[in-house]
């Protein structure tokens, strides 16, 4: 009972404005890959999904975006939540996912099972989204690539180390691969795959 | 030039910007795959507008699901904003958003565009819409789709270097002269849409996001910012853009796109801005070309 009244609160106040406003965050965060944004837009989501994973999901998701989860946040209210306000199904097979919510803190698996597109329609694929603990503090990367005037630098805490690996091994399938969207709280940064992490 | 939009009252309230919550999703998941993917064309749902295709329906989805109500919107048609194609756009979102309208490159926000890159240097935060009439740049090339997806896919553009060869071959120079063809991040062929290879270099390393919606052909593009955009040539036949002779006769730009305007039916004529923005703000600013100059002396 407990659970249901979770996944029932919250959503966007006002859905048509709102949604713009995060979509706009997130186009100006992918085509400047590791530029740190903000939304102020209220979503009341369930814990354990940040503020911005919310914000993406009610945004970004719907009938015709299936969801995974990790087993982190498939066993709270969040799958709930995200089917109540978007309409998105939840599914247990990976590839099968248009979006994917993880937490770094319960560790990040690798991107292998995740749609990547194929050769022809590299677009077919998932976007992640992966809840760190903080920007600004932390491990320092250097980004280049698309978006990028030379190189940007940014530093993110609660990436574990493994992640770099599991990054580079999505850059050698370009132009296939997952696209990836970090969130902090109420922030988000992009990493779209085009992105080199020096 | 008036801007403003009589509001009748009598019409029945759309979502803002037109489009249902759930197309504009659609839409939006396939601009953020095709800022992924520089230069590939990611197809879409494209809905009917109320519009005839050619008239930029593209675009215009394109702009009404990145629009919000804190936008200012510039919409131009071969450069110029006072042409059917601009006014009716215009038009069209301030009836359906509300939205803040401008022709001052520099104050936009976002700028639609059929067929050219404004004069002015694009800024970071600034986003050009171009409407798409045929996205696949070797459509003419292989008619099938199910080819030219297969050569993207294996980055096979021999066929496009050879109809460039052709070119010179039958007319000593490439002769192409608009939808020059491109190579984005160093990966994909692209159309540009049909502005003029003058405005080429301007999308190489551009500090704006340039997106691109083609409605009847149903992809949506993208260049994101700071992103190289190379025009395909040879080493002995590098690419070039158009020279004019004269500066614009209106202001005396040079090194500006220019369009010929006929003004009688004795042979007269003369080149002025495409670019009319730019070409007005010259004026105000005191430049004078030749016609304009010839004409207050006269005065």
């Amino acid at each position: 009972m407990n659970t249901n009244l979770q996944a029932l609160s919250g959503g966007f106040a006002q859905p048509v404005l709102n949604a713009q406003a995060v979509f706009r965050l997130l186009m100006d965060g992918m085509s400047r890959p590791g530029t740190i944004q903000t939304t102020a837009v209220e979503t009341g989501q369930p814990a354990p999904l940040g503020q911005a994973a919310a914000a993406v999901a009610l945004t970004l998701c719907d009938a015709d975006t299936p969801v995974w989860l990790q087993s982190s946040l498939a066993k709270s209210a969040v799958g709930e939540w995200i089917a109540f306000h978007t309409g998105a199904a939840m599914v247990q097979e990976k590839a099968e996912a248009k979006f994917a919510f993880l937490q770094a803190s319960a560790g990040v698996c690798s991107f292998d099972l995740f749609a990547s597109g194929t050769q022809e329609y590299p677009d077919r694929s998932a976007t992640v989204v992966i809840e760190v603990s903080a920007f600004g503090e932390g491990r320092s990367f250097t980004l280049a690539g698309p978006g990028i005037r030379d190189q940007s630098k940014v530093s993110i805490a609660g990436l574990p180390a493994m992640f770099d690996e599991i990054w580079r091994n999505n850059r050698t399938l370009f132009p296939r691969g997952v696209d990836v969207i970090l969130t902090a709280g109420a922030s988000l940064l992009c990493l779209p795959r085009t992105t080199k992490i020096a | 030039m008036s801007l403003e939009v009589p509001f009748d009252g009598g019409l029945a309230e759309y979502n803002f910007a037109y489009l249902d919550e759930q197309t504009k999703r659609m839409i939006r998941r396939a601009i953020l795959k095709a800022i992924a993917i520089p230069g590939y064309q990611v197809p879409f749902a494209s809905r009917e507008m109320p519009m005839p295709y050619g008239w930029g329906t593209g675009g215009v989805q394109v702009t009404a699901s990145i629009l919000g109500p804190d936008d200012v919107l510039k919409v131009i048609d071969q450069g110029a904003d006072d042409t059917t194609n601009a006014v009716s756009i215009r038009a069209f979102f301030q009836k359906v958003a509300n939205v803040a309208v401008t022709t001052h490159t520099k104050d936009a926000t976002i700028i639609q565009t059929r067929h050219r890159i404004p004069e002015q240097t694009l800024s970071e935060g600034q986003v050009l819409v171009y409407q798409v009439p045929i996205p696949e740049p070797l459509r003419f090339l292989e008619p099938r789709e199910t080819e030219t997806r297969k050569m993207h896919a294996l980055e096979e553009y021999g066929l496009m270097h050879v109809k460039l060869y052709e070119d010179i071959a039958h007319n000593g120079r490439i002769s192409k002269t608009y939808a020059y063809p491109v190579k984005v991040a160093g990966r994909y062929v692209m159309d540009p849409s049909p502005t003029p290879k003058f405005d080429n270099p301007k999308m190489h390393m551009s500090d704006a996001l340039q997106l691109f919606g083609a409605g009847r052909e149903k992809r949506i593009y993208a260049i994101p910012p700071h992103t190289e955009v190379v025009s395909l040539d040879f080493d002995d036949h590098p690419f070039e853009i158009q020279r004019f002779d004269k500066p614009c006769a209106l202001c005396g730009a040079e090194n500006v796109y220019l369009d010929e305007v006929i003004l009688d039916d004795k042979g007269g004529r003369m080149f002025v801005c495409s670019d009319t923005d730019h070409c007005e703000e010259r004026r105000e600013q005191g430049h004078a070309g030749e016609l304009l100059a010839r004409q207050e002396a006269a005065e």
